[in-house]
């Protein structure tokens, strides 16, 4: 079995309830993501999109089910080690960017790689190569409120990738752009997650940003199912 | 619709709205019960001086040793007078009792002309004022002393007891105080004052010319003794304390100025965190200056209810200290027993327009900047502290310390340091808009440490000065007021310290009664003190008022043993006579500070004092403090002083004991020799320096309480701008989580800013209110009492202010982020921000 058809992530009959009273928000859900894959996942408001990405960032416990990262279940993992997991191994990108405001560019791309106590100096470095793959070399000592949307969720892709995460989860990456920048960000992104050698869920409504994807998965009715293309 | 936008963020947010609301009528509360508290205690001083002079035109005065009784004469057959009322007016040291009963001997018949609702129904019944040994005690003076008609009452004469029998109790109405009245005849006799007066009331003939009389009584009455209009004496008692009325005004206006910054605060950061919503409201055409008025309107709408709940409050307070301290706040010279406070409704009224003006005022401000604000930008994220960024407030701040610096440098105004409020005032104002600019300065300099959530910390703290400035601002305002506050009052204690040391060598303090006119230690006593087995030493102090203006206060006048080689060593001298400036023909004269500033006693000048009917020349040739008298005192030697008066009574004395004698047994043996063991207070030296501080601790406690309610207001403020941040900050921390920063390193970081922040308020705070201190100290300590004080710093209290506030700011910024953090990390990354 080659690297590639190793699976990154494995979730097995995954279910969540908040609510005795209230029908399930995921139910029996299983996936596989083998490592290099990029994946779409689509689905309507409220359909359990945002439950779904709360397991599988380890910010929530499912109430059954396994989630494997890399052959491990880490469902049960308590708060500190699902966020050390979170930190050395993925990445993440949302739909309002959350680019800290008060730092500059080159600070809020190199603060993954603070927390991994990588030096200064190679951070640096790595931060002004990852800069430069997304089209903002020279940006490190401008202020985010200085930046348009597109450039500030570039900014938000160079962080997400900086660390070399195994898994990039993006959030509606494009909601906040205009159909041209949306593009460039998806055609980005997919590029940059291809080039890292890592994997990738991007949670979206667009078709034509699942489209970007190497598979479409629908969420719909509490499950996860293989989308109609085309 | 409008009004609905105006409430709509109160409704919001109604718990801070409710304690904003409560900080500012805390703040109105205080000022309106201090006021109405002064007010009430004021009215009934007037009340009681108005009821003492009945219908007089003109009040004749001497010191309270009197007069001959030879002028009542000559003043009751000048041209113009109608009738000349004679009076003997003591304040009579009564054995058991700690305090003084003030007692006014007079002429009934004459008196229920000129003083008719001072007697009440006795007046009706003149003779039975004549019956022998008789006085009559006001209703507030026989609860006090526990007597009732028939019963008897012991007063000191010299050394030895007299009984008086109680004839009646006063109406109520007729006076609201402590007083005793009886026959003047009797009273001289009592008191040993035959032939003596020291006082007299005149009422004019309806064509006299008040100016022409008064002329012809200056020409007639004797050294000491001054005719005056009755306005002149109700107002001398009431300026005596009104230095620490007006300081203590002040103290509660703090408040108020704390609770002004609350709501700019709480205004400012509801506007940043409201800002495009409000931005929105000016896209669907809602003009500049309207919006100007909704966002100043929240603020007046705030401060009006906050002000209405702040006067209510206020006047339960003024209720709860009349009631338990008979309207005297702290200091012990307003006490004012059956003082009630009266409905002020003009009173309400303004200090509901302060309150609802003073919130406005902080409301303006923020709603000015939100109103100038293009809302294209104020739409953009981020855009908060660029708007704050425009704010250029440095050239106004260095120009108000400028001003407040030189304020300081200028004299009372009318015996009231009003510029030296003013100065601090201005120095506070300029200090705290100098608050951005130095806070960027400071956190500009902050290393990079390597570790994430301080790195994180510091770099917030550095993009976001305005803001964290803002909410600094009420803290900074209390704190180094509070600071201010605790370096005057420990100097200040320690300086009295150190004079209670001066002024009290000896190992006991003999004194009589306190501050009694009628209880002294003849020669035979003064023996018998000398003598008493144990005493290896002892010298006689005499003590007595004075009167040097018709319009102030007594002065104190001391004779006792001195020259000009003890001086030093004895008193405690801030300035002396150099030996080529004696002039040798005027005896030497000390005299307390008080006595420059009021009287213009010069190192140097001639002064004259008046003994014995006459004015003797004295040369000033030292000046010591007095922390006793703010009034005045001088201090001559006993030997001239007998030389001049005749008078070789004492009032204290200072005793040192021979080797081995026990103090508590001489004491014991002193007061079995004398004829009355109750004339006399004695003490050992250590006790009396107990019971001053006491004293001095519990007339400083009121300002304690004031203070820490300030800062209490003021740490509210931190908490409000801990938890408004913190909430609109929650999208940032959940991104930080899912990047892989634990949950503790979340809390670390803002402990680390709460903690970074209040460092930089505690240090601003320190060298502000070190800065204030020193006007407090050297300017309204000085102008107000004419006490001049040593710098000191309280050093360990300074140490736990500083701590209290770091760890209440640390602590409050972590409780602020575990709510914030309650929020599930998908949710507020989704959120817009």
């Amino acid at each position: 079995m080659t690297d590639t058809d190793r699976a990154l992530l494995e979730l097995s009959g995954l279910s969540k309830r908040y609510r005795s009273d209230r029908p399930a928000v995921l139910d029996n859900i299983d996936f596989v993501l083998k490592r290099g894959e990029y994946v779409a996942i689509m689905g309507e408001s409220g359909v359990g999109k945002s439950t779904l990405l709360n397991l599988l960032a380890g910010l929530d416990r499912p109430d059954s089910g396994r989630i494997l990262f890399d052959g491990v279940d880490y469902a049960g993992y308590d708060d500190d080690a699902a966020t050390l997991l979170r930190r050395r191994r993925m990445g993440f990108i949302f739909q309002a960017f959350h680019v800290l405001p008060f730092l500059d560019v080159g600070r809020n791309v190199a603060l993954p790689l603070e927390l991994l106590g990588v030096a200064r100096a190679e951070g640096d470095l790595r931060v002004a190569r990852m800069l430069e793959s997304v089209g903002l070399a020279g940006f490190e000592r401008r202020l985010p409120r200085e930046l348009s949307g597109g450039e500030l969720q570039r900014v938000a892709i160079a962080r997400a990738l900086v660390h070399r995460p195994e898994l990039v989860l993006a959030d509606e990456p494009t909601g906040n752009l205009d159909p041209r920048s949306a593009g460039q960000i998806l055609a980005l992104l997919r590029e940059r997650i291809r080039d890292s050698g890592g994997s990738g869920i991007l949670i979206t409504h667009s078709r034509a940003a699942a489209a970007t994807a190497d598979r479409v998965l629908l969420l719909d009715g509490r499950r996860l199912t293989a989308a109609e293309t085309g | 619709m409008k009004l609905e936008l105006v409430l709509a963020p109160l409704k919001e947010q109604p718990l801070r709205a409710a304690v904003t609301m409560l900080a500012l009528a805390l703040g109105v509360a205080l000022c309106s019960a201090v006021y109405l508290v002064n007010a009430g205690a004021l009215e009934e001083f007037g009340q009681a001086a108005r009821k003492l002079v009945g219908d007089a035109d003109l009040v004749v005065r001497g010191a309270r040793a009197g007069f001959p009784e030879a002028l009542y004469g000559e003043i009751a057959t000048l041209p113009g007078i109608d009738l000349a009322d004679p009076m003997l007016e003591l304040d009579a040291a009564v054995a058991g009792v700690p305090s003084t009963l003030h007692i006014i001997g007079l002429d009934p018949f004459r008196a229920s002309s000129i003083q008719p609702a001072l007697l009440g129904e006795f007046g009706r019944d003149m003779r039975a004022m004549l019956d022998r040994d008789g006085i009559f005690l006001s209703v507030a003076a026989a609860a006090q002393l526990q007597r009732g008609v028939g019963d008897h009452l012991d007063v000191i004469v010299g050394a030895r007891t007299r009984a008086l029998r109680v004839l009646g109790i006063l109406s109520e109405s007729s006076y609201p105080g402590r007083l005793g009245v009886m026959d003047i005849a009797q009273a001289q006799w009592t008191f040993d004052r035959l032939g003596i007066l020291n006082r007299i009331d005149l009422r004019l003939l309806p064509d006299a010319h008040l100016a022409l009389v008064q002329r012809e009584l200056a020409r007639l009455l004797p050294a000491g003794v001054a005719a005056v209009v009755p306005q002149v004496e109700r107002d001398r008692a009431v300026n005596v304390t009104r230095a620490y009325r007006v300081n203590l005004n002040m103290l509660a206006l703090v408040s108020l100025l704390t609770g002004a910054f609350l709501v700019f605060s709480t205004q400012s950061l509801s506007v940043l965190r409201r800002r495009s919503s409000l931005a929105l409201l000016r896209a669907l055409g809602l003009k500049r200056g309207e919006l100007e008025r909704m966002l100043l309107a929240e603020g007046l709408v705030l401060g009006f209810i906050g002000s209405c709940v702040g006067v209510a409050i206020g006047q339960a307070i003024a209720h709860l200290l009349l009631y338990l301290f008979a309207g005297d706040v702290g200091n012990g010279q307003l006490a004012v027993h059956g003082a009630e406070l009266r409905a002020q409704p003009f009173a309400w009224l303004a200090f509901i327009l302060i309150g609802t003006a003073v919130a406005g005022l902080g409301a303006w401000i923020p709603a000015r900047e939100a109103a100038a604000r293009a809302p294209a930008r104020a739409l953009k994220a981020g855009d908060a502290e660029s708007g704050l960024a425009r704010v250029r407030t440095a050239p106004l701040a260095l120009g108000l310390i400028a001003l407040g610096a030189l304020l300081a440098f200028l004299p009372s105004v009318g015996g009231l340091p009003i510029f030296g409020y003013a100065a601090i005032a201005a120095l506070l104002f300029g200090a705290v808009l100098l608050v951005p600019a130095t806070a960027s300065r400071l956190l500009a300099h902050a290393p990079r440490t390597g570790k994430l959530p301080l790195d994180v910390a510091v770099a917030q703290l550095q993009g976001s000065v305005g803001q964290s400035t803002i909410s600094l601002a009420a803290i900074i305002v209390s704190f180094s007021l509070m600071i201010a506050m605790a370096i005057m009052v420990y100097s200040f204690r320690e300086s009295f310290e150190h004079w209670l040391e001066h002024i009290l060598p000896a190992d006991i303090q003999l004194r009589m009664a306190e501050a009694s006119d009628t209880a002294y230690l003849g020669i035979p006593e003064q023996a018998l003190v000398r003598t008493t087995p144990g005493v290896e030493r002892a010298e006689f102090r005499r003590s007595q008022s004075i009167s040097l203006a018709a319009d102030r206060a007594q002065v104190v006048l001391i004779a006792r043993d001195i020259d000009l080689a003890r001086a030093p060593d004895e008193l405690s001298l801030v300035r002396s006579l150099g030996r080529g400036s004696r002039t040798a023909a005027l005896e030497p004269l000390w005299v307390s500070e008080a006595m420059v500033d009021q009287y213009g006693a010069r190192l140097g000048s001639r002064f004259e004092l008046p003994l014995g009917g006459r004015r003797v020349p004295f040369q000033v040739v030292g000046v010591f403090r007095d922390y006793g008298r703010s009034t005045g005192s001088v201090v001559i030697d006993r030997g001239v002083y007998e030389a001049v008066s005749r008078d070789p009574t004492a009032t204290d004395a200072s005793l040192w004991l021979g080797p081995g004698a026990d103090a508590a047994a001489v004491i014991e043996r002193i007061r079995a020799r004398l004829p009355s063991r109750d004339s006399v207070e004695l003490r050992t030296t250590g006790d009396v320096r107990e019971l001053s501080l006491r004293i001095f601790d519990r007339a400083f406690a009121v300002t304690y309480v004031l203070e820490a309610i300030a800062v209490l207001i003021g740490l509210v403020a931190v908490s409000f701008a801990a938890s408004s941040t913190t909430l609109a900050r929650r999208g940032e921390f959940g991104m930080l989580r899912h990047l892989g920063l634990l949950r503790r390193q979340v809390l670390v970081m803002l402990a680390s800013e709460g903690v970074v922040m209040s460092l930089v308020g505690v240090l601003y705070g320190l060298v502000l209110g070190g800065c204030l201190s020193l006007v407090l100290v050297y300017v309204v300590n000085r102008q107000s009492f004419s006490w001049s004080v040593d710098l000191a710093i309280p050093w360990t209290e300074v140490a736990a202010f500083s701590s209290i506030l770091v760890i209440a700011a640390a602590v409050t910024a972590t409780l602020s982020g575990r709510t914030a953090m309650s929020v599930d990390a998908i949710r507020a990354v989704r959120e817009d921000w």
